[in-house]
């Protein structure tokens, strides 16, 4: 994210709650003039190198967005084939009773004020179409019925909607009937890619993935090359040279990564926290090339894609021939791990039951799917006192955590990465019970839409996560937010700078690597180069700050 | 028969029902109508409509285990796990299924965002909704049940002892029943929610305040049967709801109007049931964010519709990228 938006935080956070004179039955959205909440097309190049339909050059500021002749023919088929394939598609579409209750749960629609971004309303956008050509009551009686017309209109408003919800999931636990707009999201996602309509955001890191093995295109020699500069940045902190193997056959777990570990800041000092780990307690692992993501942007494309992308994980663990798998630190990369892997690509009998070398903790938890988190992990090696932890070296820091949606909603990780920060840091603060664990926000840029034209849209996304630190801010002094996910890593920084200045991020594995005492270890500053002595003095500093 | 059409042809038949009745001009041919064939085709309607649904939603298969996880996961034995907000046992998914259904779980957790100066988001609970939604369900629930007196002999102690429960004050003659003031207070509060909030006007379809608008008549009609001079006659209608229920129909005369405005409103809304979003009723229990267990990592979910799709293979990968894996120091398989 290169520039601010020209919108102050003043003018963004004054937001009308009002719903307009027009009926949301009117489709009609001026792109241009909402700018800064869209996201860019596909490219060509990456819609035909994934042989997905209607690769074109388009703008969805143009008037003629160059469907297909037969869209919506095609559309219509598309909706039929996801009817008999998926339970959730008709029962959500038939069982809401627009209670409301979703209304204010959603980060966007807190953040914008636009109906439309009411999650109950959101669905109604699909639910008019299904309601008006498959339902008995919508053929007879139309509009009166809740039915409304599907046209290229109804594509674009879907394309602006649908691409403004980040699948989190939030919704989905307070809703009476469990109706999951991520679910309807990723139908009409599928739907409108059948017709040529996505992303660029998603297309490119997912054709990217597809040939190189991660979603930022880093090729092989590439990857190497950070694996090991990471080693050095890592031996400059602690004066201990760390194997870091690649591609090793036979090691006895693969360790999974999301590519920004080993690319991005602030990932790259969990990235190093991972290293020091594995070192420590002479973890016998290899990273992958081929596998070289645990993200997977296919998921934000439809389940075809997730499918295609995810094969790579087996497929390697298969060929070096490794026990078990590591998924480390990403969110999105565990609702596809968790609720996903085993049943597109499974099963996975070629490894063994996971057990930890280390404590001989049998995780029968993932006996199925074979991968465990990091996070359940290391909790295992604390709990067994595995590793000698010094808090203090985390003294400069005032922590608190942001539950990612997935781990959260889809998994249930909620006191594993809890009881590691309570063992490796001494100042943890909760954030207030409404925006954390099952009830968490998303920092308003998953699911593909962490890119820089729909800033502005992410940053009204982000308000409830920014303003949910600013509390533990002003009450605490907390001046870093920890996570596990990969996207929030890329995106909080620069939306917490815009809603709360002086606010850090990092993961839960760099306040390890941070507290993990090494044997033969030389530290003098913790994995960012903060000296470690200066942790007092710059621990009172950030609570007296007030923002407005 | 265009759309149009057939919306009228809807409300006229529905308006001259009701003018019939209100007329009161009962010959045995409209009794016949009234009495027996309106709601017996709104049974065969009822029961027929929402066996085709929950088929019809039955057929398609639920390919993943999508759970919305509310609690801790079960994982390290160590860390204790919250069985009915992240069930991981049939036993566990039942009881989370009770809650939802019973006890609208999930809507209890309902909060109210707000935002104030600062700017400054505050969550508030909110529990107004589910107070409504629950007081309106369990009445309705005990009202329906209370009615098996009119098709039941004798009427079965359950019975007897919900209305000793529902009359328990013992307030005027005939007693009060508490629900019947219940109901009526919150179904009240539903239809001003629905029209107060400007949110909720916004997103309100007919299709919301019909179920609404046609329950409050149902139970003003039995409020004013029971409570004032519009009393039907109590003998005929256990007559014809006993011929009814044991398929020996029966069509005494001197009813009383308001019985029959009752029975069709009451035909009209079983009839209507398997169309609307009254169909939640069923469909809450097919819901996969909710009825699977969180056992994804421990028993493998299998889609029926699973296709192989088209991958990029190690080797596909290794044969793109030879010469930097060559020359960057990796291994590779092929040799060659």
């Amino acid at each position: 994210m290169s520039e601010n938006p020209a919108k102050k935080p003043e003018e963004l956070s004054r937001i009308d709650y009002q719903p307009p004179q027009k009926s949301w039955m009117d489709p009609s959205i001026d792109f241009k003039k909402k700018r800064g909440s869209w996201c860019y097309s596909g490219a060509t190049k990456n819609v035909a190198y994934l042989d997905l339909p209607n690769p074109r050059e388009w703008s969805p500021a143009d008037e003629d967005w160059k469907l297909p002749e037969n869209w919506k023919e095609i559309i219509f088929e598309g909706i039929r084939e996801r009817m008999d394939k998926y339970r959730s598609f008709r029962l959500f579409m038939d069982i809401c009773v627009r209670c409301g209750a979703c209304a204010d749960k959603c980060h966007y629609f807190i953040g914008s004020g636009d109906p439309k971004n009411m999650p109950v309303l959101r669905a109604e956008l699909l639910r008019s179409i299904y309601r008006n050509d498959f339902t008995a009551a919508g053929k007879l009686l139309g509009k009166w019925a809740g039915g409304r017309e599907l046209t290229v209109d109804v594509l674009k408003e879907w394309f602006y909607y649908f691409f403004q919800c980040t699948e989190c999931r939030r919704c989905s636990v307070f809703c009476p009937y469990g109706i999951d707009t991520a679910e309807i999201t990723m139908h009409v996602r599928e739907l409108l890619a059948l017709v040529g309509i996505g992303i660029n955001w998603i297309l490119e890191p997912v054709a990217n993935c597809y040939r190189t093995g991660n979603h930022l295109g880093v090729p092989p020699h590439a990857f190497r090359d950070n694996i090991e500069f990471a080693a050095d940045d890592l031996k400059d902190v602690i004066g201990i040279q760390v194997d870091a193997p690649i591609n090793k056959k036979g090691a006895e777990i693969l360790v999974i990564v999301p590519s920004a570990d080993y690319f991005a800041s602030p990932h790259y000092y969990t990235f190093l926290g991972y290293l020091a780990l594995f070192h420590e307690i002479g973890l016998d692992y290899t990273f992958s090339a081929y596998a070289s993501e645990g993200g997977n942007f296919g998921l934000f494309h439809s389940r075809e894609m997730l499918k295609r992308l995810n094969a790579k994980i087996y497929a390697e663990a298969k060929r070096l021939g490794v026990k078990w798998i590591l998924g480390c630190e990403c969110g999105h990369m565990w609702r596809v791990v968790h609720q996903y892997m085993d049943t597109v690509n499974g099963p996975a009998d070629f490894l063994e039951e996971p057990v930890s070398p280390i404590t001989g903790t049998r995780f029968d938890n993932a006996r199925s799917t074979k991968m465990v988190h990091i996070c359940e992990f290391t909790a295992d090696l604390i709990h067994n006192q595995k590793i000698k932890l010094d808090p203090s070296r985390n003294d400069h820091w005032k922590v608190t955590f942001h539950d990612s949606c997935n781990p959260a909603r889809a998994m249930g990780l909620i006191e594993e990465p809890r009881y590691v920060l309570n063992n490796v840091c001494n100042y943890f603060y909760e954030m207030p019970e409404n925006t954390i664990k099952e009830q968490t926000f998303c920092c308003g840029s998953g699911s593909g839409l962490g890119t820089d034209e729909n800033l502005e849209m992410r940053l009204r996304g982000g308000l409830p996560r920014a303003n949910a630190v600013k509390h533990v801010h002003e009450k605490h002094g907390v001046n870093v937010l920890s996570c596990i996910c990969a996207i929030d890593k890329a995106t909080l920084p620069d939306l917490l700078k815009y809603w709360i200045p002086g606010i850090e991020v990092c993961g839960i594995h760099e306040l390890v690597g941070n507290a993990l005492i090494m044997e033969g270890e030389e530290r003098t500053t913790d994995l960012r180069g903060t000296p470690l002595t200066a942790g007092e003095s710059s621990s009172d500093e950030p609570g007296e700050e007030t923002h407005v | 028969m265009s759309a149009i059409s057939s919306k009228r042809n809807i409300i006229i038949v529905s308006i001259a029902a009701i003018a019939v009745i209100l007329l009161g001009i009962f010959t045995p041919l409209l009794r016949l109508i009234f009495g027996l064939l309106i709601p017996l085709t709104a049974i065969l309607v009822f029961i027929g409509g929402i066996i085709y649904r929950v088929v019809q939603w039955a057929k398609s298969p639920e390919p993943f285990r999508i759970t919305t996880t509310c609690g801790q996961q079960h994982s390290l034995p160590w860390i204790k796990s919250n069985r009915l907000d992240n069930p991981h046992s049939t036993w566990a998914v039942i009881g989370r299924m009770a809650l939802e259904v019973l006890f609208f779980r999930s809507l209890f957790r309902n909060t109210k965002a707000e935002l104030k100066s600062g700017p400054n988001l505050v969550y508030g609970s909110t529990k107004y909704l589910w107070l409504g939604a629950l007081a309106f369900h369990w009445c309705f629930l005990v009202i329906v049940l209370r009615h098996l007196r009119f098709f039941t002999d004798p009427t079965p102690s359950f019975v007897l002892w919900l209305e000793s429960l529902d009359g328990f004050f013992q307030i005027g003659v005939p007693i009060l029943y508490m629900t019947d003031i219940v109901i009526l207070a919150a179904l009240g509060f539903l239809l001003f929610r629905r029209l107060m909030d400007a949110k909720l006007r916004y997103i309100s379809l007919p299709a919301d305040y019909a179920p609404l608008l046609l329950i409050l008549a149902i139970v003003a009609t039995g409020v004013l049967m029971r409570y004032t001079s519009a009393k039907p006659d109590i003998v005929g209608v256990k007559e014809l709801m006993m011929g009814m229920a044991s398929f020996h129909p029966a069509l005494p005369s001197g009813i009383g109007w308001m019985f029959y405005l009752h029975l069709l409103l009451v035909s009209m809304l079983i009839a209507y049931f398997p169309f609307s979003k009254l169909m939640h009723m069923a469909g809450v229990f097919l819901s996969p964010t909710r009825n699977l267990a969180n056992t994804n990592r421990v028993i493998r979910h299998i889609n029926p519709w699973d296709y192989p799709v088209k991958v990029h293979t190690y080797q596909e990968w290794e044969h793109e990228f030879r010469d930097k894996l060559k020359s960057s120091g990796y291994e590779l398989d092929d040799k060659s």
